[in-house]
């Protein structure tokens, strides 16, 4: 397996203006002559269809949802980081690269995160031109403000609902397209393989998800945007739709996976309530700004929590991190909260819960300066949980948020399969073992408007494609591989219903691949799954039909690849004997708990071959080493 | 509040879009009032093909009242009883032990049944394919700041922005109007200097657009304000309709 990062010679901040100026250009005439595939259209796939369009490329565009408008980047809440130093504090393409790689853990690639905090200004610029609405000083200048893990206030945002301004941005240029006739869209209609020819990806199979009919797209290219897998936990904040389905299936036909054990929990979102519960809802990290995390110093504390006085409240992430204080990283505030609620020190019914106070942040600034920068966060609290967070502190608790693996690419975005490319969430790159807040926009729109509009004309520029078309063989197989796992879902007629496997991988991914982990739980994990994996085909119970809307049907496809990939996260968790960012490990820990990283044998990506599966999954592991030419390797503190 | 509750529903099936549909009664004991009306469908459908029948289809995604997919009438309200909320966010704290609830599509001619709850509603698409956009690529940007936006119009922009595209406006309004969808994205837009330039063609393609896709005409019965889960206000709709008269009689260049 080729796994050449492909990084280009020269200075850190040389090497994209570089590579640029030495790419492969197609010529306006011949632009109109390929057509590319794009699946998903959240940021990435939005901006990058949009992008690939306006270029004079032929795009095909699908995504699951009724309308492109509905991709699940809508819902990111709290921000995007720039380097515009507008604040003048301080900030520069550096700092924001180097804040990247530190926040996580020295995982990533440094070529693809400089690149990303080089392009982060130009995303500020294109929204604005595109009329998303950001935040504003009374002057008419952007506002901005601080997040977890950073010392500058480099964020951008709309009230609470950046990710939603910013999709829209993209979404409304997509329009743009498809009303131009440069778009050809598919809404509701999931991708279920990827069609490789000579070696190269040539087209995808999808499903039409109302009328059930699996059909053909042949293309010059493939643009995988299709977010990350963070539902394999079942409880996320990932929006119920969201799955690996497409990722995994081009895992399975060659495309390797990269450190697929990097799942970012997210530290503020609302408890659990009970067994019904069908996801979980964040509450934007910006409020660890003003909120201040507690928990009462004595567990047996049962007095309402604005009754109990400050000399009994333990501040923990203030205590244990004076220089972050509450804006630690995610991890480490996660961990922290996890570890107070193991101590038997959470609050709430179920003890799985620490306070997010606004008391004082209240009595500083005054109520309408809170109610101004979080009002929609405490809206959406109050009505599900039934209590004010003006009045009462915030219960809240970590929950699965983001994946940093995903599939793996080399410089351009590119997977190991030549004319396969992946952005966004959807591929592993950029954000190393954690991911700092407000970076994922970031990174999705830097993927689909700056760098895939370029790297894919390099692609295409010299590669020998063969004249081929749907029904070459290739494709004839790809669709009847589609039909056949439909039909076996179908056809086990068991009684146990999708959700009930699902939830049940959830809590095995929940216990033994989540907040920490050890080499005794992952191994009991990787059997358990085995063990749910067997019976799930064994038992299973799709209702319905193949031929029409079908949302069971649907959804018991992606369990079965969950129910893979979850085995390939255990492995890919154990293999990594190490701590670092996200990525727990319990036996490897420093004297205060901190992640302790091995930089000796560890310094590297774990990109997987997939080889079968047979009751046991096979991978193969491939390393792609991590050099670090221009940042030093530090132990991580926020202290 | 009581522990659980009983819910009597009366949910639309439709098995495709060209049969005739009809409300079929189920009832769901032990109903949490910490649940999400969805979280309560999810139960039914779980109960529904544990007896070997057909679960009943609706739209969802991110349940936390952003995206836009869900919608469901609820009682004869678009998203039920609460302002400002979504299907998804409404609880079943909401409703009381041994309830009736009604549970049907967003109707509009415009919206055609796919299956059960599930509606087409890509005219909204289309309305925004045909001009709810600022005519720049990528890489033709100034820098963000070099055109000041007063932030009084910031803030309104932001809130008409909000708009998540549910539809709910329409399937409240008597006449089936997209008045309040479409004004909204045009006093985002039009409201700014950088979507200024495109103003007048913009307004006339989208309220063009709007009327081929079969939505009736806007009389002010601001039902749509009143089931809006953002809060969007009628005043789009005033907005639109000075602005489109400005291109279309005063003499402006459509």
């Amino acid at each position: 397996m080729n796994l050449d990062p492909k990084v280009p010679d020269g200075p850190l901040e040389d090497k994209w203006s570089n590579h640029l100026e030495h790419i492969n250009l197609v010529s306006p005439n011949n632009k109109r002559k390929h057509n590319i595939i794009v699946v998903g259209t959240g940021l990435a796939g939005g901006s990058a269809a949009a992008s690939l369009a306006e270029l004079g490329y032929n795009v095909t565009s699908f995504c699951i949802q009724d309308s492109a408008r509905r991709a699940h980047s809508i819902a990111a809440q709290g921000g995007i980081n720039a380097a515009k130093n507008y604040p003048n504090d301080g900030d520069t393409v550096w700092r924001l690269f180097y804040d990247t790689i530190k926040g996580g853990d020295y995982r990533s690639r440094e070529s693809n995160t400089y690149r990303l905090a080089q392009n982060s200004n130009k995303i500020i610029d294109q929204a604005v031109a595109q009329g998303v609405p950001f935040a504003r000083e009374y002057g008419g200048l952007l506002a901005n403000r601080s997040f977890g893990g950073v010392q500058v206030s480099r964020t951008f945002y709309a009230r609470g609902q950046t990710g939603q301004q910013l999709l829209l941005g993209a979404y409304q240029s997509m329009m743009r397209q498809v009303h131009e006739g440069k778009i050809d869209l598919h809404t509701r209609h999931e991708m279920l393989d990827l069609v490789i020819i000579d070696g190269k990806a040539r087209g995808i199979v999808t499903r039409d998800l109302v009328s059930g009919k699996i059909e053909r797209w042949m293309a010059d290219a493939v643009v995988l945007c299709t977010g990350g897998y963070g539902n394999v936990f079942y409880l996320s904040t990932n929006a119920k739709n969201s799955n690996v389905t497409a990722a995994w299936r081009c895992h399975k036909r060659g495309a390797a996976f990269g450190n697929p054990c990097y799942v970012q929990i997210h530290p503020t979102c609302i408890p659990v309530s009970g067994h019904y519960q069908s996801k979980l809802t964040l509450m934007s990290e910006s409020l660890r700004n003003d909120g201040r995390v507690w928990v009462p110093k004595d567990q047996d504390d049962e007095r309402p929590p604005n009754e109990i006085p400050d000399e009994d409240r333990w501040y923990y992430l203030e205590d244990r991190y004076p220089a972050f204080g509450n804006l630690v990283p995610r991890d480490v505030a996660s961990r922290n909260a996890k570890m107070a609620c193991d101590k038997g020190m959470g609050v709430g019914k179920t003890g799985r819960a620490v306070y997010l106070d606004f008391r004082d942040a209240i009595e500083r600034d005054g109520r309408d300066t809170i109610e101004e920068k979080y009002g929609n966060l405490f809206e959406l609290y109050e009505n599900i949980t039934n209590e004010n967070p003006y009045e009462v502190p915030m219960r809240i608790f970590p929950a699965v948020h983001y994946t940093m693996g995903g599939l793996w690419v080399d410089y351009n975005l590119m997977s190991n399969i030549p004319g396969l490319f992946v952005a966004g969430e959807a591929n592993f790159s950029d954000h190393g073992a954690n991911r700092l807040g407000a970076s994922a926009l970031m990174q999705g729109l830097s993927d689909g408007y700056f760098i895939i509009p370029y790297t894919i004309g390099n692609y295409l520029a010299d590669a020998d494609l063969a004249s081929a078309g749907k029904d070459h063989e290739a494709f004839d197989e790809a669709a009847k591989n589609a039909q056949d796992h439909i039909d076996k879902l179908l056809n086990v007629d068991g009684d146990k219903s999708v959700i009930e496997y699902h939830r049940e991988l959830g809590q095995i991914m929940w216990d033994k691949v989540g907040i920490s982990r050890s080499e005794e739980g992952l191994k009991e994990a990787i059997e358990e799954i085995q063990d749910l994996r067997d019976d799930f085909w064994k038992n299973v119970r799709v209702p319905g039909e193949t031929t029409n809307y079908n949302k069971y049907l649907e959804f018991a496809g992606r369990v079965a690849d969950f129910l893979e990939l979850g085995e390939l996260m255990a492995k890919d968790a154990l293999q990594r004997d190490e701590s670092c960012g996200c990525h727990f490990r319990e036996e490897h820990q420093t004297e205060k708990g901190e992640a302790l990283r091995n930089d000796e044998q560890f310094s590297y990506v774990a990109a997987w071959e997939y080889q079968g599966v047979n009751g046991e999954l096979k991978e193969k592991l491939h390393k792609e080493d991590l050099d670090f030419e221009f940042v030093k390797l530090k132990q991580r503190s926020y202290e | 509040m009581a522990e659980t509750m009983t819910i009597h529903l009366k949910v639309w099936r439709q098995a495709g879009p060209n049969e005739s549909g009809s409300l079929v009664d189920y009832t769901l004991n032990e109903v949490d009032p910490n649940m999400s009306f969805l979280e309560m469908l999810d139960v039914l459908n779980e109960n529904l093909v544990e007896e070997g029948k057909e679960p009943v289809e609706f739209d969802y995604d991110c349940r936390e009242g952003i995206c836009g997919s869900c919608d469901l009438m609820i009682n004869g309200n678009a998203h039920g009883p609460r302002p400002l909320t979504c299907s998804c966010e409404l609880y079943m704290r909401n409703f009381s032990d041994g309830d009736t609830v009604t549970v049907e599509p967003f109707r509009s001619q415009a919206f055609p049944v796919i299956k059960d709850l599930v509606v087409d509603r890509s005219a909204f698409d289309r309305i925004i394919q045909s001009g709810g956009y600022v005519s720049v690529k990528t890489g033709q940007a100034p820098d963000a700041n070099a055109i000041l936006v007063d932030k009084e119009d910031a803030n309104t922009a932001f809130d008409y922005a909000t708009c998540i595209g549910c539809g709910a406006c329409v399937a409240a309004c008597p006449n089936g109007s997209a008045s309040l969808f479409t004004g909204a994205k045009l006093a985002h837009l039009n409201r700014l200097p950088q979507g200024e330039p495109e103003r007048r063609e913009r307004t006339v393609a989208m309220v063009e657009q709007m009327d081929k896709e079969g939505f009736g005409d806007c009389s002010n019965y601001a039902e749509c304000e009143a089931v809006c889960p953002k809060g969007i206000s009628i005043s789009a709709i005033a907005e639109m309709r000075r602005n489109y008269m400005k291109a279309v009689f005063a003499g402006e260049e459509a």
